[in-house]
């Protein structure tokens, strides 16, 4: 095991993070359905996202209203006209071998600037920009992109509409790099522009550095579950090049999702030169007040204040509420619950803890396991009514979850009914004792002692004993046996 | 003979064609490089001409129609995508074949 | 010659109506003459005798029956092969597109074939537009009708020496910088570059999207305000395209010029004019005036800058455009499975393109990369503000600016192939008109030694009505000698 003689190296950490509008019906600058999942390659294609000479853009308007609003929940300034430039490079999934993009020099102002999110409860991430681009098509390699004899290109996603939002280098871990796509993927969900949980639809790239080294760029991150590993990757190799008092040179790596690590893929001799220059094809775009107030007035309750919502409104602590609310699926879940169960404080401890550990467990989304508000609140009901013991109750949600089973089906089946005949019980009792004769000794004056019977008595009855009446049982043997 | 004199001016360097034939992504010979530096040289050196005007605070015309906000509904249409395949040159089962990455 | 042939649009299309000649005829004509004529000119890549017969056939068969039938009905017109057409292929002249079959048409094809027009074939040019003589095409050069040892001009070549040697009755070229005008100049014919943003450029493969439109070639000043009228009008598949109906040029073939203030830019007669050029304008100048125009001479300063900035700002679109031609998608495409995508795609761009288009990239992507953006691009872009500020300006005094179309005479075959900056110079005097965005006209005014001089009139935007009343006036008045040598 290492130990640390000297205090870590200060990280920073600037994500690049590239957000599909699952919402739009077509894409970005041509009329191609945009919905390409489960789709076989090159059926969502036309003349336009294929790049075929003659062809030219038209922009969907309402990507620049989403991008509005994404600006307005991440407290960005909007501005009043934006220019699309072309951002010069080759590579096989570019079918112009430019992008449509937009840029904040030499004259281009993207659709926003300037704004911030707020994670872990008050720490705030700049936002720098925030600019409308397509998405490139997608690269299949036969094997991995090393070795691959060939490549293979899919160009249905080519052309669906990105927000491409910017932070500065504001993030200290990569812990809060996680933390921070979670939060912005529930902004976007709760304004309903993108839906995260749709494959590859937000993907990020990463620069991170150590306090005094050279800035290095990770790219390809294709999950927010992704980039704390990558970071931590690339944050460990970094750290271990400097203690071995080596330089860490300007370059671009590749993270292998397969593999788990970050790879070379470009350095800095031979760095691109985007030579962005005005989308000839394309014209400004004006954003005025009006369309702005317009918007925010139509937009949704965002993470923030459904947390002081969620707090006012049922009484749940802060830690719960931000929790539930970095999670739009997991804040609904909730209420869809709360709207039939009256103590919403357990409730949210139990969405907090056991159900979101349990999903993390399995690595699901709530959306993909059989769990329903029904059956959440029926199982707690089977606990306050005393039929399962708490206990019980996390075998219960965790069967539930996988099964989609009624949870009074689930503990009739397994016959996991708590147990309260006072007789059997009392049978049950006299063995611990018996098994336990030090024990029954020590319990005259050890508390300690005390729950360790009431514990083998639990373990006898597989957790199924009334765990009051358990108590009271042996405590009862105990005062009979020191009465003798 | 004018070439020469132009050339003189060193207006652009043989490691610069060789960068801007790897940035447009064209292969060129190194008998080609240098009648690249030639040509170039004595273009860009009449392009230079523009120096002589004070263009401070000029704003660049990129579009010279003043329309503004063109955009189009969010509604897809139904296209065509196999025709579009029809004359893609290398194929493998529906994906279009690339050259190698690395 | 059948004399059908040498018949305007106008008159074939109400021929053909009243049934006095069929359209299968004429097409069958047109087809004759371009087998008599092309073997010596060159003026086409490919041709759609079938496709133009059946055509033919079916507007008979509607005319016969008592159908309505459209504006150009039956009339043959030829298409410049960097305007996609649908089934056809389009080439750009390049080994690049070589074997490319578009899947569609261009916007102004379809308003084409919706107004029954039939299209005989596409016409050479330099590769990808960008040259001024034709001499640039993958698949050889062609010839000027008046003299086949020399250059039609170009780019627009081989849609201009088509029409001016009888094989087509119209054409469509497109204009970047000069690429309609200067091969109508070349080869005695009628171009009009009309306003930024009032043809649809859907469907045009791009060379310098912020430059150029779609222009109709034809014999007679009329003709050309036929097409015009049939091609122009909002797009929605064009973001550039003006939110205006079609052109009403046709209603503008008006025989007056009086009130009609002309101004001469003294810098579009330079140093580079030759005599007979200047001689020939003069001579058309002097006629409006004695018609009724008034002339000033006028100028410009900023003018001076136009040929620079014009081309840094072409090479610099076209360096981008002609990216995406990598031969992946369509397209040349060597084998490449001993290399990887870079060096694949640097091969292929390197057999694929011809030296002009070459050269225009490189510089191109010079001009925009880090470090010469703002010597380059960025400074002729905003000449480009200086110089639109000046014309508009001098437009508030006159109501059209007169001057040469091309400084020098059609020159001979290969004469200007080694010194491309010499090439370049011969736009000085059109691509003003592409920078500011406005519309211009060259029509024939004087011949010299049996060689065609065009005059260019450039308007305000949106005046091409202007344009055409006073090149329909000129044409009237001006007795011109100019027969093809084929």
């Amino acid at each position: 095991m290492h130990v640390e003689t000297v205090p870590e190296l200060k990280v920073k950490i600037g994500l690049e993070v590239h957000c599909q509008l699952t919402n739009l019906k077509s894409k970005l600058f041509c009329s191609c359905s945009a919905d390409y999942r489960d789709s076989e390659p090159n059926t969502h294609i036309c003349p336009v996202c294929m790049g075929m000479p003659g062809t030219l853009p038209v922009l969907n308007r309402k990507a620049v209203e989403d991008a509005i609003m994404i600006a307005l929940a991440l407290n960005m300034q909007v501005s009043s006209r934006t220019l699309f430039y072309r951002k010069n490079y080759f590579y096989p999934d570019m079918p112009k071998n430019f992008q449509i993009s937009q840029y904040d020099r030499a004259g281009g102002v993207p659709i926003a600037k300037d704004g911030y999110v707020t994670i872990d409860g008050g720490r705030k991430v700049r936002i720098s920009r925030l600019q409308l681009e397509e998405d490139p098509g997608k690269l299949v390699y036969e094997g991995t992109i090393e070795t691959s004899k060939a490549t293979l290109v899919d160009y249905n996603r080519a052309g669906v509409a990105l927000a491409e939002i910017v932070t500065e280098p504001d993030i200290t871990s990569p812990r809060e790099a996680r933390i921070f796509l979670q939060k912005l993927r529930s902004i976007l969900e709760h304004l309903g522009v993108s839906s995260g949980e749709l494959e590859g639809s937000m993907r990020c790239d990463a620069n991170i550095s150590i306090e005094g080294g050279t800035r290095v760029e990770v790219k390809n991150i294709s999950s927010f579950k992704e980039v704390e590993r990558a970071l931590n990757f690339e944050m460990t190799r970094q750290r271990s090049l400097i203690r071995k008092g080596l330089r860490i040179g300007r370059e671009t790596r590749h993270w292998d999702e397969l593999r788990r690590v970050t790879v070379t893929l470009r350095v800095k001799e031979e760095e691109e030169d985007y030579r962005y220059f005005p989308e000839p094809d394309l014209v400004p775009i004006l954003i005025s007040r009006e369309d702005v107030e317009r918007l925010r007035a139509s937009m949704p309750e965002l993470p923030d204040s459904r947390k002081r919502r969620l707090m006012e409104q049922y009484g749940i602590s802060m830690q719960n509420a931000e929790v539930l609310t970095d999670n739009k699926a997991l804040a609904e879940f909730f209420e869809a619950c709360a709207a039939n169960y009256s103590r919403p404080d357990l409730l949210s401890n139990w969405i907090v803890g056991d159900l979101l550990s349990y999903l993390y467990d399995m690595g699901l989304e709530l959306r993909e396991t059989k769990l329903t508000p029904q059956h959440m609140v029926g199982m707690l009901r089977l606990i306050d009514d005393g039929t399962i013991s708490g206990k019980i109750g996390k075998e219960v949600l965790k069967e539930i979850m996988v099964t989609g089973e009624a949870p009074e089906n689930v503990v009739k089946a397994r016959g996991l009914i708590r147990i309260s005949d006072r007789e059997y019980l009392e049978r049950l009792t006299d063995r611990v004792f018996e098994e336990n004769p030090k024990a029954v000794k020590d319990a005259l004056k050890d508390e300690k002692a005390v729950r360790f019977l009431v514990g083998q008595l639990m373990k006898l009855t597989e957790g199924k004993a009334d765990p009051q009446l358990a108590n009271i049982l042996v405590r009862n043997r105990l005062k009979a046996s020191a009465g003798k | 003979m004018k070439v020469n004199t132009h050339m003189a001016k060193e207006v652009i360097t043989l490691e610069e064609v060789r960068r801007l034939a790897w940035l447009s992504k064209i292969k060129i010979s190194k008998r080609e490089e240098r009648r690249y530096l030639n040509e170039m040289s004595e273009i860009l050196e009449y392009f230079r001409m523009l120096d002589e005007i004070d263009t401070e605070g000029v704003e660049p015309t990129y579009h010279v129609i003043e329309l503004v906000n063109v955009t189009r509904e969010d509604a897809p249409q139904q296209t065509s995508p196999d025709s579009l395949l029809e004359i893609v040159p290398v194929m493998k089962g529906r994906y279009v074949k690339a050259p190698r990455i690395v | 010659m059948p004399r059908i042939l040498e018949l305007p649009a106008s008159e074939i299309v109400r021929k053909v109506k009243v049934q006095e000649i069929s359209v299968e005829e004429y097409i069958s004509e047109c087809f004759e003459r371009i087998r008599t004529a092309d073997p010596k000119i060159h003026a086409f890549l490919t041709l759609t005798e079938d496709y133009a017969l059946m055509r033919a056939r079916e507007i008979d068969s509607r005319i016969r029956r008592g159908e309505k039938v459209g504006s150009l009905a039956g009339v043959a017109v030829a298409v410049k092969d960097n305007i996609c057409t649908m089934g056809v292929r389009t080439t750009c002249a390049s080994k690049m597109l070589e074997s490319f079959i578009p899947i569609y048409d261009a916007t102004v094809i379809e308003r084409l074939k919706a107004q029954d027009a039939v299209i005989v074939g596409k016409t050479n040019m330099d590769e990808f537009a960008m040259g001024s003589s034709t001499e640039q095409s993958a698949f050889g050069p062609t010839l000027n009708p008046y003299d086949l040892e020399r250059v039609p001009g170009g780019s627009s070549g081989g849609s201009a020496a088509s029409v001016a040697s009888f094989e087509a009755t119209v054409s469509l070229g497109s204009d970047t910088g000069g690429s309609v005008r200067c091969p109508a100049s070349f080869c005695g014919v009628v171009g009009l570059k009309p306003t930024y943003g009032l043809v649809s450029r859907y469907g045009l493969i791009a060379f310098a999207n912020s430059l150029e439109q779609i222009s109709p070639i034809g014999r007679t000043v009329a003709d050309v305000a036929t097409v015009m009228d049939c091609i122009s009008g909002h797009d929605s598949r064009d973001s550039t395209s003006v939110n205006t109906g079609p052109t009403s040029l046709r209603s503008h073939l008006i025989e007056d010029v009086s009130g009609i203030r002309l101004g001469v830019p003294k810098e579009l007669f330079g140093e580079g004019t030759e005599e007979a050029v200047s001689k020939g304008v003069w001579n058309a100048i002097n006629r409006l005036i004695g018609l009724g125009a008034t002339c000033e001479e006028v100028s410009l300063h900023s003018l001076k800058y136009a040929l620079a900035s014009y081309y840094i700002i072409a090479m610099s679109e076209a360096s981008s455009n002609l990216a995406r031609y990598d031969g992946l998608r369509y397209g040349f495409r060597l084998e490449d499975d001993d290399c990887d995508w870079s060096e694949a795609y640097s091969r292929n761009r390197r057999e694929g393109f011809g030296p002009e288009v070459k050269r225009r990239i490189m510089l191109g992507t010079y001009a925009l990369s880090a470090g010469y953006y703002n010597q380059y691009y960025l400074r002729a872009q905003r000449v480009r503000t200086l110089i639109r500020q000046e014309l508009s300006r001098v437009f508030k005094n006159f109501d059209l600016l007169a001057s040469p179309t091309m400084p020098i005479l059609p020159y001979r075959l290969g004469e200007k192939l080694r010194d491309p900056l010499e090439m370049y110079m011969c736009d000085v005097d059109t691509v003003t008109a592409n920078l500011a965005g406005i519309p211009a006209v060259s029509i024939p005014c004087s011949s010299h030694q049996g060689l065609p001089i065009g005059v260019q009139f450039m308007a305000p935007p949106f005046r091409e009505d202007l344009l055409i009343r006073v090149s329909y006036t000129l044409e009237k008045n001006l007795e011109l000698d100019l027969k093809p040598a084929v």
